[in-house]
């Protein structure tokens, strides 16, 4: 039992998501029933039934980036990415979601695009920090 | 009052990648020249309380776990996910060592062989410098009789809630467990365990290098030391400003650079809201404290638009557990909502409130006891924006009527 978030943790860094496979296959090797796997998966903001793209955007929408025109970062991510919150580029390169505090308030509006911090943004910043993902 | 520094003192000197510039672990090794007993007495002479929020008393908590038998764990836990709180980031990221030699301070204290680092999954950045720094503290021989791991969470507010954090170390949803039994009676694993947020047992090798009478010279009579503050919003320079317990709130909004303030929020999404007439209350577990976020908002900004934005987080956070929290954030949000698109009614304010007396008399654990606490305060300060709300709604509604 102790083992299973970590196992699906694995499973998510290894493929990008947990697939209804890797749940079935978890749930066998633990002899956890199927929907203990999935309330389990569905349970953490950063594990995901469906396939994400190569990189994971997570603009913060709470209170201290809202203050810094965060959703003014969020529509230019949105132009840029041609896609709205919750959705996976066609190319597959990024996945842009909305998220609640990461502690960077500091230096807010802030994102994690996969495990990296990027704060003080403003939409001109946008497009160079996209380029630098491939 | 300018910054009192006693934790973040030396953080410019510190190579957080380098255990020498930290200066040896001096502090454990005079716990280590005393008993279990006398090192716990110390830290509750200091008065030291929890840091994370709750501001239990540290020492009491630790004599319940060193009492109880079987084998102790201890937790730390480094799941900052209060909005607007991001002081344990600066010390994980800039003085790595002093956590662990705090940690390693009250493993002997409460006699624990096992200890885990729960650390959030959105600090994932923080992990290798973390793991560096163990990997140098343990080479240097000062983890002996203490095995670390490092536990990332995976997303989840919640599990910074300690019961909640127990059930995300065990593999399971980080759900609240209800109480008793209490974590030092049985806890991770069913097992004695205590759980000290990051900032707390920062403070333990400073109590016990200058003394309990020293540290508790600091602060009030019921706040000893020090605390970190991070101050976000709308201010010159945010960032995180340690001050003296007690220190008026004003004092830190001048420090941070914040001009025609309408109200501040301070302790994160669940805490209190201080109006602008009442910005000279102290800073303190007497008064407000929480995590020690102090979000600033100026007289631009809509007291509604903010109280439905707070909720929003939590009704999206709140675990599911139990009815009070789960249903009502969902119907607070609604109604809040329903506010700010000036669809409100005149029943909303008092649906509210007893919305709000249920919650806080019903809810299984912090998050839904005090969610209704950003709503209860602008009640009572800013009850007119509400109000101004509802008339407007109700005017909307009578001009529709009129114009078919």
């Amino acid at each position: 039992m102790e083992k299973l978030l970590n196992m699906i943790k694995a499973e998510q860094t290894q493929n990008g998501y947990v697939s209804e496979d890797a749940m079935n296959h978890i749930a066998q090797d633990l002899e956890l029933p199927l929907g203990h796997v999935y309330g389990v998966t569905t349970f953490y903001s950063f594990l995901s039934t469906e396939p994400l793209g190569r990189h994971v955007i997570r603009i913060c929408k709470s209170v201290p980036c809202f203050l810094q025109n965060g959703e003014t970062v969020a529509a230019s991510l949105q132009e840029n990415l041609g896609i709205a919150p919750g959705e996976t580029t066609a190319d597959r390169r990024f996945t842009f979601l909305l998220t609640n505090c990461i502690g960077a308030c500091d230096q807010a509006p802030a994102m994690l695009v996969d495990d990296e911090l990027h704060g003080n943004l403003t939409p001109s910043k946008i497009k160079k920090i996209l380029q630098s993902y491939d | 009052m300018p910054e009192k520094k006693i934790l973040t003192d030396k953080i410019e000197k510190i190579d957080p990648g380098r255990i020498g510039s930290y200066g040896g672990f001096k502090a454990l090794k005079k716990a280590l020249g005393m008993s279990p007993e006398d090192v716990i007495a110390e830290i509750k002479a200091s008065g030291l309380r929890g840091r994370g929020g709750a501001g239990f008393p540290c020492g009491a908590k630790w004599e319940m776990a060193q009492k109880a038998k079987g084998d102790k764990i201890l937790i730390c836990n480094a799941d900052e996910g209060e909005v607007g709180t991001f002081k344990d980031r600066h010390l994980l990221t800039h003085n790595p060592f002093l956590l662990l030699e705090g940690m390693a301070i009250a493993a002997y204290a409460i006699e624990a062989r096992k200890a885990y680092i729960y650390l959030r999954a959105e600090y994932r950045y923080l992990l290798e410098g973390l793991l560096n720094a163990l990997q140098q503290a343990e080479e240097k021989g000062y983890l002996k009789d203490l095995d670390i791991t490092i536990q990332e969470g995976a997303g989840a507010y919640i599990c910074g809630e300690e019961s909640a954090l127990m059930n995300s170390i065990e593999g399971k949803r980080g759900e609240s467990r209800l109480r008793p039994p209490f974590p030092t009676q049985a806890g991770l694993f069913k097992k004695p365990t205590i759980i000290n947020n990051v900032e707390t047992l920062s403070n333990i090798p400073i109590i016990i290098n200058k003394g309990a009478k020293w540290y508790s010279k600091l602060g009030t009579a019921e706040s000893k030391g020090t605390k970190i503050f991070c101050v976000s919003g709308d201010v010159e320079n945010p960032g995180v400003y340690e001050m003296e317990m007690g220190c008026p709130l004003q004092e830190l909004l001048d420090l941070a650079g914040a001009e025609n303030v309408k109200w501040v929020q301070v302790g994160g999404s669940t805490g209190a809201v201080i109006p602008f007439g009442m910005l000279q209350k102290p800073l303190g577990y007497e008064t407000v404290m929480g995590s020690g976020a102090v979000m600033v908002f100026d007289q631009t900004r809509d007291v509604v638009d903010f109280v439905y934005r707070t909720l929003e987080f939590l009704n999206e956070e709140s675990c599911g557990k139990c009815t009070p929290c789960r249903e009502g954030t969902e119907v607070m949000v609604e109604i809040l909502g329903r506010l700010v698109n000036g669809e409100g009614v005149e029943e909303d304010i008092d649906n509210l409130r007893q919305l709000s007396d249920t919650m806080v008399r019903a809810a299984l654990c912090g998050l839904g006891q005090a969610a209704p606490i950003p709503v209860l305060d602008t009640l009572a300060y800013f009850r007119k924006d509400y109000e101004d709300r509802i008339s407007q709604s109700i005017l909307l509604r009578s001009l529709k009527t009129i114009n078919g």
